[in-house]
């Protein structure tokens, strides 16, 4: 009953999902709402587990002086001070929204913003001409690119009396061989979710509960 | 009371504009819908740019009936409409000909009257005929999905009973797959540890449960060459299943003592702090062997490079196209869309997993015989083409 149980609920609620899909009745409509509903809930439950299994992995780090554990300190300092401010002070005013935009949004951004090296890098890397499939990759990208920026509607010209545009060659590439991969790969992800689906629905797949024999 | 209506209304139509036709409205039962609701549908009764906007007002059958169709002032005109039992049901913008009028009851006949605001004028148009809200059980405008679903169905039902009649059914080799074992042999070689990474998303997420069907291998073959398995979470949720994934996993190969909970944990719930967290993880931990599977954002990148930079050997496998192209760069391997949720079926090779995915092959053959047949046809005859395309809209 312990597998049993998982399985006959995941049909029950994947049956339901699949039918108020293709009905307008109003119980399947609010049955779907109230299934919404229920996963917010546990959703908000469920961050204790993740804050319970935070607190646990820093505590260990730094209970067995684990490589730069002093760190952790830092970590669990930050967790405890963002959470009694918002109990304290609530979140609309005081030190937590003040944290949040002063320490929180600058980090993220920091992040994202190393993006811009990481593509750089990333870009040097894959647009080494060593291979055939490389070199398509190099003259693909730098069309697109030229095609892309200001510049790139000045450089047009004419070979055999037929005119050439950059911009024209960078949105061919786009919508044509690029969007034609695109719907291709997202045809087979819409059958490899569906058929996902229908192997968790059926029992067939049973992975995610632990079963992997 | 009526005295007071009779005596505003002959004061409303003094000094009238020039006579205008009244606005056609049609009203109509609302397609696939339980029952509650009407669409109401109308034709200008002036050029648009000289409308304000339109009011929709929505009566019982057999409600008073209101003579007068033009109006000078708006407040005499709601309290005219009001005092004679009708509701303003809603106001729609001046390039608006429709409005679905929604919360009514199945059992009731209702009728209708459009308002037309324009500069110092207000136009009734007539009444419509009564008509009832009627029920239907079926949205028709997914029976095109409703049978390929259905379809679909039949095929991977066919072919997993054909599975567990032992029937061969060939598989592809997907060499981001293959590279698994080497990938763990390698960790297991050097002595690092291998980090698994099951995307951002929730459990909800298709995807996730492939990153999780592919854990459950992973963690397999981790356990049998007794390599530690480091799995960070962004969800909760994901954490917990994760968990008991790679625990079971671990007892499956005679290794349950090998599990410790304090290795598939919880991160954070932010995307970049996710991705700093787990970059810096790489950074101090150094594994051998990356894995990155599930549904991925902007940070693909700032994994698969610091990964790069680190100099593990990278598995990646995503069905968010626009970050395939970064796993591809900075990946040793990827699973492509599709392969990704080929994963678990591939590395288990369980007869009743394999008859699925080659129903979701043969479908894919259809849809490519499909829209190769659609192209020739739209070549040659375009209108029959264009009739397929609307039947099937």
């Amino acid at each position: 009953m312990k597998r049993q149980g998982p399985i006959i609920l995941a049909f029950a609620i994947g049956m339901l999902m699949l039918i108020q899909f293709f009905t307008p009745a109003a119980f399947f409509k609010e049955a779907y709402n109230t299934i919404l509903d229920w996963k917010q809930v546990v959703l908000g439950f469920t961050f204790i587990l993740g804050t319970w299994s935070l607190i646990r992995y820093h505590y260990i780090k730094i209970n067995r002086k684990r490589e730069n554990w002093q760190y952790s300190y830092v970590t669990l300092a930050g967790l405890a001070i963002t959470v009694l401010a918002a109990l304290i002070w609530k979140t609309a005013e005081g030190p937590y929204p003040w944290l949040f935009n002063n320490v929180q949004v600058p980090m993220q951004s920091t992040m994202f913003s190393l993006l811009a090296f990481f593509v750089a890098s990333a870009s040097y890397r894959a647009f080494r001409a060593r291979t055939f499939h490389a070199t398509l990759l190099l003259i693909a990208g730098a069309l697109v690119m030229l095609g892309r920026v200001p510049i790139g509607s000045y450089l047009s010209g004419s070979i055999f009396g037929v005119k050439i545009s950059l911009v024209a060659i960078s949105d061919w590439v786009l919508n044509v061989p690029n969007a034609a991969a695109k719907r291709g790969i997202m045809i087979g992800v819409g059958l490899g979710m569906t058929a996902t689906a229908i192997k968790i629905i059926l029992g067939i797949e049973q992975t995610y509960l632990g079963k992997t024999d | 009371m009526l005295l007071t209506t009779a005596f505003m209304l002959l004061s409303l139509t003094t000094h009238l504009p020039c006579a205008v036709t009244p606005a056609l409205i049609e009203v109509n039962d609302t397609p696939n819908d339980w029952g509650n609701s009407l669409t109401v549908r109308w034709k200008p009764p002036l050029p648009p740019d000289s409308i304000i906007r339109y009011e929709v007002w929505r009566a019982h059958h057999g409600v008073s009936p209101v003579e007068i169709t033009t109006f000078t002032d708006s407040s005499s005109f709601a309290e005219v409409m009001t005092h004679a039992g009708w509701v303003r049901a809603g106001m729609n913008r001046a390039n608006d000909t429709l409005f679905v009028d929604s919360h009514l009851s199945k059992d009731t006949s209702y009728v209708y009257r459009l308002a037309t605001y324009a500069p110092k004028m207000i136009i009734l148009s007539n009444q419509s005929q009564p008509l009832r809200p009627e029920r239907q059980y079926l949205d028709r405008s997914h029976t095109n999905i409703l049978i390929a679903t259905i379809l679909f169905i039949a095929a991977v039902v066919t072919f997993v009973e054909r599975a567990r009649r032992g029937a061969s059914l060939f598989i592809r080799r997907i060499a981001g797959l293959e590279a698994i074992e080497e990938a763990v042999g390698r960790a297991t070689e050097m002595g690092r540890p291998i980090l698994y990474v099951p995307g951002l998303e929730a459990m909800d997420e298709v995807a996730t449960v492939a990153a999780i069907d592919i854990l459950g291998q992973v963690a397999k073959k981790a356990g049998e060459y007794g390599t530690r398995l480091l799995v960070p979470n962004r969800d909760p949720i994901v954490m917990a299943v994760a968990q008991q994934v790679v625990r079971e996993s671990f007892s499956a190969v005679g290794k349950p003592h090998m599990f410790r909970s304090q290795d598939v944990f919880y991160v954070t719930f932010s995307q970049f702090g996710f991705a700093a967290a787990v970059a810096g993880l790489m950074m101090r931990e150094k594994p051998a062997t990356n894995f990155f599977m599930g549904r991925f954002y902007a940070e693909s990148l700032v994994l698969a490079e610091t990964g790069n930079a680190t100099g593990a050997i990278q598995i990646a496998g995503t069905d968010a196209d626009a970050q395939l192209p970064f796993f591809i760069s900075a990946c040793d391997y990827t699973l492509i869309g599709e392969e990704l949720y080929a994963g678990s079926v591939y590395l288990s090779r369980q007869p009743l997993l394999l008859g699925a995915l080659k129903a979701q092959d043969y479908a894919k053959a259809i849809i490519i015989g499909a829209a190769i047949g659609v192209v020739l046809l739209y070549l040659v005859r375009p209108e029959i083409a264009e009739m397929i395309r609307k039947a099937f809209g």
